[in-house]
């Protein structure tokens, strides 16, 4: 076994404390409800044999462990439990809406990274000079713009104003039939089914929400990968391979680039952690019909069986999003590289 | 300055308060930011004393007014001053988000100082405690504990508090741990204090200044959290006014052409989480000038 393989398998060792960690919190937090679980899921028009036989089918007669383990079991087989307010399971309804939501957390990631690194390193490349005040311009005006507020400003100019973007109502204008399901992202599906068309109306829809939630995630990245950029830049190793006469560029991209990103990639988990949760607000504010606005439906009738499924998937996510994270570092890290 | 040199004064003022002159003189921006969170302060304190109108009146005759000399921010659907709600919400917003930070730094204190001290069992038992709230999206780890422990402006402020707590146990844990066996504290344990007397009174004093600085860095996103559960329906009800909620409302009217619903308390939000990043940097510089960015 190669070093590097004996890493990642550490790596996914380690991410199993704390998905137990966070099975354990959902738990809790669905236990949490206050009063009679029992009585709340009967119903109000509940006798007391009923909310008695609902406490026995939930299994809330027995104990606390024994209540964990079941739960446990029903997780492993794939069962969040069934929604109040519709009735169906929670796993399918979260499946159904997921690839919604990754359609636009991908885009936004790929927009705001497509952003943030070249910002970032033009910005400690020509430290001092205008793009290093854009950068940071960007950076703290960035932490402080709440996504709801963003992406209801960007609705104002360019829907209403402009005229340039459509309704901020879904993932497709009603003119449109939804493209066959392939990847479950629309714009990929309908340009796999040669609907020029249909990838446009779905692009445009995409668009504004996708730029408020990169817009969130662009400070963070742009800040890390300026910093990083420049300690990378004021260590000896470029020193040495500027004194052997390499070019400018394979200074910079060779060598401080690689070593600047690693930062940056650790930089991704928090990002992630920001992302997971703005989704959430940019959802509601363009009626994204994703897994946040689910949840979002689901506060507002108390259908607390779905919030809890909703949180716990963001976390399983989570989770392996930190892991995925965590084995790209593992990868991208020249000093694991085999020689 | 010639005249300040040798007078007595200047010596006292030189160190901490001399330096702190230097920095907001240096730094105009973090003086703006001070500005800035004085009249945040003020407009909480004074509140129901400067609006022009009651907040929670409602006139149908002047429902959806742009902004005017009469209303400066405009009406809302139902004819409330929105100038009045945004100045009345400031002070729901701030006992939001200072409540919660105050708790999550008593507690968060508490727990890495002890992890600090001791080490062993106890760090290893409230590192994975950490460790477990950081695996959650902080966010949604806050509307699951909402929505389990019911809808209440209360549980906003617990949430709020929980998703923070975190960052303070680690600074708190890494600030006690450089110090545990630094000079002074072994001075003060041979003197014959109790580990408790050292780590309470000469160990974690050293370590306020860096969590002064997170208090302030934190205190904004902490108040984007508070907005960001009320915008979706947690915790606040209306009628209230609060900033997260006037712009949900709002968000509805964009779309036909009523900005100012959301606009105003949206900025009154950016402000103020503005105010506190850049008063957090300023403070950064002032408690530890080789972090300067």
């Amino acid at each position: 076994m190669t070093p590097r393989t004996r890493l990642i398998l550490f790596r996914v060792l380690q991410a199993i404390p704390a998905l137990a960690g966070v099975i354990l919190v959902s738990f809790i937090l669905t236990r949490m409800l206050p009063g009679d679980p029992a009585a709340y899921f009967a119903g109000p028009a509940a006798t007391t044999e009923s909310i008695a036989e609902i406490r026995a089918a939930m299994g809330l007669d027995r104990s606390l462990p024994v209540q964990f383990l079941h739960y446990v079991l029903d997780l492993f087989s794939g069962d969040l439990g069934n929604s109040l307010s519709t009735g169906q399971p929670v796993l399918e309804e979260l499946a159904r809406r997921l690839p919604a939501s990754l359609e636009l957390t991908f885009t936004a990631l790929l927009l705001s990274c497509g952003i943030a690194l070249p910002l970032g390193i033009a910005a400690a490349v020509n430290q001092g000079s205008w793009i290093d005040h854009v950068c940071r311009a960007v950076v703290t005006a960035g932490v402080s713009l709440p996504t709801f507020f963003t992406g209801i400003v960007l609705v104002y100019v360019f829907y209403y104003l402009l005229g340039w973007a459509p309704s901020p109502l879904g993932r497709l204008d009603f003119v449109y039939l939804s493209p066959p399901d392939v990847t479950g992202f629309y714009v990929i599906d309908a340009l796999l089914a040669g609907d020029m068309e249909t990838a446009w109306g779905a692009a445009r829809q995409l668009i504004l929400p996708a730029t408020t939630l990169a817009l969130f995630t662009l400070a963070p990245l742009a800040r890390m990968a300026r910093a990083s950029m420049l300690q990378a830049l004021s260590s000896d190793y470029i020193r040495t391979a500027r004194a052997a006469g390499l070019r400018e560029g394979q200074v910079i991209f060779g060598y401080a680039f690689q070593n600047a990103m690693l930062p940056v990639i650790t930089t991704l988990g928090m990002v992630f952690s920001f992302m997971l949760g703005a989704n959430v607000l940019v959802e509601k504010v363009f009626a994204w019909p994703g897994i946040g606005s689910y949840a979002v439906e689901a506060l507002v009738v108390s259908d607390y069986a779905a919030v809890q499924g909703f949180v716990l998937a963001m976390a399983i996510l989570f989770v392996l999003l930190n892991l995925v994270i965590d084995i790209l570092y593992t990868v991208v890290d020249p000093r694991t590289r085999e020689g | 300055m010639a005249l300040a040199e040798n007078s007595a004064s200047e010596k006292a003022h030189r160190g901490f308060g001399g330096h702190v002159l230097y920095v907001l003189s240096e730094n105009p921006i973090t003086a703006v930011a001070f500005g800035l969170f004085a009249l945040i302060v003020i407009v909480a304190i004074l509140g129901p004393l400067i609006t022009p109108y009651d907040p929670l009146e409602s006139n149908a005759a002047r429902a959806l007014q742009a902004p005017s000399a009469d209303h400066w921010f405009g009406t809302d659907s139902v004819g409330r001053d929105v100038f009045s709600r945004v100045i009345i919400a400031t002070r729901l917003d701030m006992m939001i988000s200072v409540a919660a930070v105050a708790l999550s730094f008593v507690v968060g204190s508490i727990v890495g100082s002890i992890a600090g001290y001791w080490g062993g069992w106890m760090d290893a038992v409230t590192g994975r405690f950490v460790d477990t709230i950081m695996a959650f999206p902080l966010f949604v780890l806050a509307m699951g504990i909402v929505a389990a422990m019911g809808n209440t402006v209360e549980n906003i402020i617990y949430a709020t508090a929980i998703i923070n707590l975190p960052f303070y146990a680690r600074v708190a844990r890494a600030e006690v741990r450089i110090r545990r066996e630094a000079g002074f504290a072994q001075a003060a344990r041979l003197a014959g204090n109790t580990d408790i007397q050292v780590l309470a009174l000469h160990i974690f004093p050293n370590a306020l200044p860096p969590m002064m600085v997170q208090i302030s860095l934190n205190m904004g996103w902490a108040i984007l959290n508070a907005a960001g559960l009320s915008f979706i329906g947690l915790g606040v009800r209306p009628p209230t006014a609060e900033w997260g909620i006037m712009v949900a409302e709002g968000a509805n009217f964009v779309v036909s052409g009523e900005w100012w619903l959301a606009f105003f308390p949206g900025l009154a939000l950016m402000i103020a989480v503005f105010a506190f990043n850049l008063l957090g940097d300023g403070l950064r510089d002032i408690v530890d000038p080789r972090q300067r960015t």
